[in-house]
């Protein structure tokens, strides 16, 4: 516990005393009045506005969240079965991997408005983004996790007899996680945003819809109450991940020691 | 009968240039014979031939008089690295082997712990490979090995990144455990002394393509003592290795 401790402290506090110093500059400029206080709520009035519309915040973001929550299950597993395709098959990996590649340089901002008018103002085209922005890291890390496995241990499992699906269960799957968990990390903070970014569009509830009526309103404090509020769900969402990659993945524990 | 024949065994990867040729090679019962030779040499090929990874251009595997050529499964094999899944424990590694032929993980599981004391593995079953040092990462490769159950283990230069204070001790280790499970076992190295201290026989591989120069056997009763390597009669067999080497 006593060696902990230090390592603990370096390890928090400069984050800690950056995000605090930054926090202090903000606040100081908004109290000179160099800002207008429109145009740039202090830090203060953010909390103030963020804890006065808790509970409908609370429930846009309930929203928000239920689709991040579908459209990263249903991209995982589009990202986990295009992956284990491109791996079986070498033709598919030539013939579909530039288009996944492709599929990524189109930017969410220009297609979210194509989906609004396809799929209308409900769930559906919020979802169909996220899935679409989730599967590519997914995917790639997933891919590139298979591709590089040692091809050594590939040859010991054959030569106890194993098969492709033994070789995969035993070797590939497992040796891929850490990738998948990397990829994951990424994919979870763009799913947020991207809900948002769909919202913005069109629809009747979720953060993103909520931040479209304050902005009309011209209620910055609420404005960027409602980013404080994206940025930890995003935070939030990577940590939950890293802590099922740490449940998953003891053993990795073992070489941090 | 002997447990595994290798009869005229050439193996080229192009089809056109061979890497070992017209290779010949018999293990009696529980033998411990070496493959001699330097890096480069076709060593390891010739082990992915014989465990069935890859098929030979011409010749033939018997095991127990039965082909196996280009079947895998029918032979363990432990390369140079110990090769242990890094993400399962000591126990799930050993049991590895077993699991892959359908048995339950928590019989197969089961199955390798009787084993863990001859092995000197005690203490170990619930630990990760991280957690090992490289002379027990090696043991718990050749239990996994032993419990592939096959009748014969090809062990790729299975000592070769251990330190030297570590080999001499897992040397006395394997003459030891050997003994016990009587294992008939081809092992490749090319480290003379390693061949002479652990061999029955000893097949040289040289040339390219390689192919077997010379076999001398080791005519010295087991196990042998830890200071064997110092004797007149290990520098013999070592001076007739070196002259036959050159």
């Amino acid at each position: 516990m006593k060696r902990k401790l230090p390592s603990t402290i370096s390890k928090f506090l400069p984050p800690v005393i950056a995000i605090v110093i930054f926090l202090a500059v903000w606040q100081g400029v908004c109290m000179a009045g160099w800002v207008p206080s429109f145009m740039l709520p202090s830090p203060v009035q953010v909390v103030q506005a963020l804890i006065n519309d808790f509970p409908l915040l609370a429930s846009h973001a309930g929203v928000t969240l239920l689709e991040t929550f579908i459209g990263m299950t249903i991209g995982i597993i589009v990202g986990f079965v295009l992956a284990l395709v491109m791996d079986r098959y070498e033709l598919l990996r030539k013939a579909l991997y530039p288009l996944v590649v492709i599929s990524q340089t189109i930017p969410t901002i220009a297609i979210a408005p194509l989906l609004v008018l396809w799929f209308g103002y409900e769930m559906l085209p919020k979802i169909i983004l996220i899935v679409l922005v989730v599967f590519f890291p997914v995917a790639v890390s997933l891919l590139d996790g298979y591709q590089s496995v040692d091809k050594d241990t590939v040859n010991l499992l054959r030569s106890m007899g194993a098969d492709d699906r033994q070789i995969f269960r035993y070797v590939k799957f497992p040796a891929a996680l850490g990738q998948f968990f990397a990829g994951l990390k990424i994919a979870v903070s763009y799913a947020v945003v991207s809900a948002v970014i769909a919202e913005w569009l069109g629809g009747f509830n979720g953060l993103g819809v909520y931040m479209t009526r304050v902005k009309k309103a011209y209620s910055f404090d609420k404005m960027f109450a409602v980013i404080f509020l994206i940025s930890a769900l995003s935070l939030i969402l990577m940590w939950i991940v890293k802590i099922l990659q740490k449940k998953f993945m003891p053993w990795e524990n073992l070489k941090n020691k | 009968m002997d447990k595994l024949n290798v009869n005229n065994v050439t193996f080229s990867y192009d089809g056109k240039v061979n890497v070992i040729e017209n290779i010949n090679i018999r293990l009696g019962e529980g033998e411990l014979v070496c493959l001699l030779g330097v890096s480069g040499g076709g060593k390891t090929t010739l082990f992915n031939v014989i465990s069935g990874l890859n098929r030979p251009q011409t010749g033939e595997v018997l095991l127990d008089g039965k082909d196996i050529t280009g079947v895998p499964g029918k032979i363990s094999y432990m390369l140079q690295k110990d090769l242990l899944l890094p993400y399962r424990t000591i126990e799930e590694n050993a049991a590895l082997p077993l699991i892959i032929r359908g048995m339950k993980k928590k019989e197969a599981v089961a199955k390798v712990q009787p084993h863990f004391a001859a092995f000197g593995l005690q203490g170990t079953e619930k630990k990760y490979p991280a957690e090992l040092s490289g002379g027990m990462r090696q043991r718990a490769a050749l239990l996994r090995t032993y419990m592939t159950e096959a009748p014969v283990a090809l062990l790729d230069e299975p000592f070769s990144a251990l330190d030297t204070l570590t080999k001499s001790e897992i040397h006395r280790w394997f003459l030891g455990v050997m003994e016990k499970i009587k294992l008939s076992t081809v092992f490749i190295t090319h480290d003379i002394d390693e061949a002479i201290l652990l061999s029955d026989r000893i097949y040289l591989l040289g040339g390219k393509p390689g192919a077997i120069t010379d076999e001398i056997t080791i005519d010295e009763p087991k196990p042998r003592s830890a200071d064997f390597n110092l004797t007149d009669r290990f520098l013999a067999y070592k001076r007739l290795i070196i002259s036959k080497l050159k």
